[in-house]
């Protein structure tokens, strides 16, 4: 039994979101490839060589693949697929972009978002915004599945040497373009890798004030996430949305302000270790979660926090 | 340009849904069910683009039994123009709805079809994608902008690290974010006209599609609940906390 595993990268850098797949891949068990599709992705070619788990890392280096578009790494993959048993990427929106139309091709289904790992053919995966858990399994040639990140403890990324195999096959089906890019840049650790994470609601009343919590964060060093109506309001962009529809995270600490606790909201977050909630209603459905719930004002409290920090 | 809109019946969002007691499934008697609120999304940016001009026709289609034509209903109340229900059993896998979904593409010849990214049931977020690599056409997911210009679509989606845009040949497959629009209420009149709207009824075996699935649901659990923890009274309680009770600052 041997297992590929879709590399998660930018092209310079390995996403440490691999790692969580590997260890889900190592829990199925077998031989492990690393796919890096990619253009002038050496670097990241090199990094996956050093990860102990990983036995071979294939690389295909092209401009057909330098944005990872779904049409053109699935048929990529596909020309992979015969020599795995499972076919395995992040909750990421590549790998949801790409893998269902690899699992397609290869006219098998795909798991989305595997939380656990039962046998080689049996998994869990949350459904209805992750108020049920379902196990499935799957009796399909090859197992195509995303894999939540979370979930799954992170492999050593050091100290390996696997061989590394260049692939000359291209694959450029010619009907999708990148045309560009608008990637929020900050030093604040990345949402679903932090171990702490400060997140505000339609509460925080617009985007300015998201400051008092970037202000919380940067003594932390946490990162900053918002709620759907945060995002849809526009106070701050799509990629800090969590939730269900959104990024899952599960952090040690998560801090919600002016957060009600919807479901959705809820699907996201409350794997966390630790959940506190600021919210001036007592009522909030965010405080039958959170292990430690402050009933206020969040203008009073969140400064009153950063400054006893 | 023809635009075909899939939509998907499902509980509604604001319902919890409880696990059976036998944990052979969630239990969906008496619970109230809806229009996935993606394909809401893409219902609207389909009537959009027909107010717009770009498009002449919007069908919509939803595989299931009868109950879901009350949702092919609503879309048609919405402003699309004609349904279509593909018969089956409740619920039929990711690759078989696409499957089905193809046929019909091929059959239509939509120049864009739209779909919600994911049904907040299954939370599966892959037919779409299935239903462009079965039809080896471009897909843009996730999509909070959609521009046609020509015999191209631009489409601007929402990834991790921030938005994406990409060109696509048509026709394409596009799939909707939370972001594209905010879909309308529908009127009571157009309620009223919806309903001698034309719904044609397509079988899988008239399609040429055996339904069938690889994947055997073996049980559903609830999710392990957590202990209500408790409230503290004052900023300074909640730093003593994390501090020195959860450690985890
Ligand atoms: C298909 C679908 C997908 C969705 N996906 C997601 C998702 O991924 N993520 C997500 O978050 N939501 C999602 N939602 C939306 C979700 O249902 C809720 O609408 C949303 O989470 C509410 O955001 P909120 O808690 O910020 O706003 P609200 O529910 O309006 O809550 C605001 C809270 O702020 C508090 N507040 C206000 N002012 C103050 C103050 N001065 N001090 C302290 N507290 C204050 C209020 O008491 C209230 O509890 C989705 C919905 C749908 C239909």
């Amino acid at each position: 039994m041997t297992i590929l595993v879709i590399a998660e990268h930018d092209n310079n850098e390995l996403k440490p979101v691999t790692l969580n797949t590997l260890s889900a891949a190592q829990a199925i068990g077998g031989d492990i490839h690393l796919l890096v599709a990619g253009s002038g992705c050496q670097s990241v070619a090199d990094a996956a060589a050093q990860i102990p788990a990983v036995a071979q890392v294939l690389v295909a280096d092209n401009d057909a693949y330098e944005h990872q578009l779904a049409e053109n790494v699935s048929k990529l993959v596909q020309g992979l697929a015969a020599s795995y048993s499972h076919i395995l990427g992040a909750s990421t929106t590549t790998a949801k972009n790409v893998l269902p139309r690899v699992a397609a091709l290869l006219d098998v289904n795909q798991l989305s978002d595997v939380m656990a790992i039962e046998s080689a053919d049996t998994f869990k995966r949350p459904i209805y915004a992750g108020n049920a858990i379902a196990t499935v399994k799957s009796a399909d040639a090859i197992k195509v599945m995303t894999v939540r990140g979370t979930a799954f403890d992170p492999v050593e990324g050091a100290g390996g040497s696997a061989e590394v195999v260049n692939l000359s096959d291209v694959c450029d089906a010619g009907t999708s373009r990148f045309v560009n890019e608008e990637i929020a840049e900050s030093e604040r650790p990345e949402l679903t890798a932090a171990s702490i994470v400060i997140s505000g609601g339609r509460g925080m009343g617009n985007g300015e004030n998201f400051e008092l919590l970037n202000k919380v964060a940067d003594k932390l060093g946490a990162a900053v996430g918002a709620s759907r109506a945060a995002v849809d309001a526009g106070f701050v962009p799509n990629d800090m949305q969590v939730g269900q529809t959104g990024k899952m995270v599960a952090p040690d600490l998560y801090i919600a302000v002016g957060i009600s606790g919807a479901i959705q909201h809820l699907a996201g977050m409350k794997d966390s270790k630790i959940i506190v909630a600021i919210n001036k209603d007592e009522e909030a459905p965010i405080f039958q979660v959170a292990d430690y719930g402050l009933v206020a004002d969040l203008f009073e409290a969140v400064p009153e926090l950063e400054g006893k920090l | 340009m023809k635009v075909l809109v899939a939509v998907k019946r499902v509980i509604d969002y604001n319902v919890k849904v409880r696990v059976k007691a036998d944990n052979s499934d969630v239990d969906l008697a008496n619970v109230k069910m809806a229009l996935n609120p993606f394909c809401e999304i893409a219902i609207e940016e389909a009537v959009r683009l027909k107010e717009a001009g770009v498009a002449d026709e919007v069908v919509v289609v939803s595989i299931g039994s009868k109950s879901c034509e009350e949702q092919i209903r609503t879309a048609l109340a919405l402003g699309a123009d004609r349904g279509i229900r593909v018969d089956t059993e409740d619920a039929p896998d990711s690759l078989s709805v696409a499957k089905l979904l193809a046929k019909v593409v091929e059959k239509e010849a939509p120049g864009m079809v739209i779909l919600g990214k994911q049904a907040i049931d299954s939370d599966n977020n892959q037919t779409g994608q299935m239903l462009a690599a079965l039809l080896d056409r471009p897909q843009g997911t996730f999509a909070s902008k959609v521009a046609v210009d020509g015999d191209k679509v631009q489409v601007t989606r929402e990834i991790d690290g921030g938005l994406q845009t990409v060109e696509l040949q048509m026709p394409a497959i596009v799939t909707t974010d939370l972001r594209l629009n905010e879909p309308r209420y529908a009127s009571l009149p157009n309620i009223m006209k919806a309903k001698r709207k034309p719904l044609d009824l397509l079988t899988p075996d008239e399609l040429g599609v055996a339904v069938s699935s690889n994947l055997t649901l073996l049980s559903v659990e609830p999710p392990a609940e957590r202990q209500a923890g408790i409230k503290v009274s004052s900023v300074d309680e909640l730093v003593e906390k994390l501090r020195n009770e959860a450690k985890v600052i």
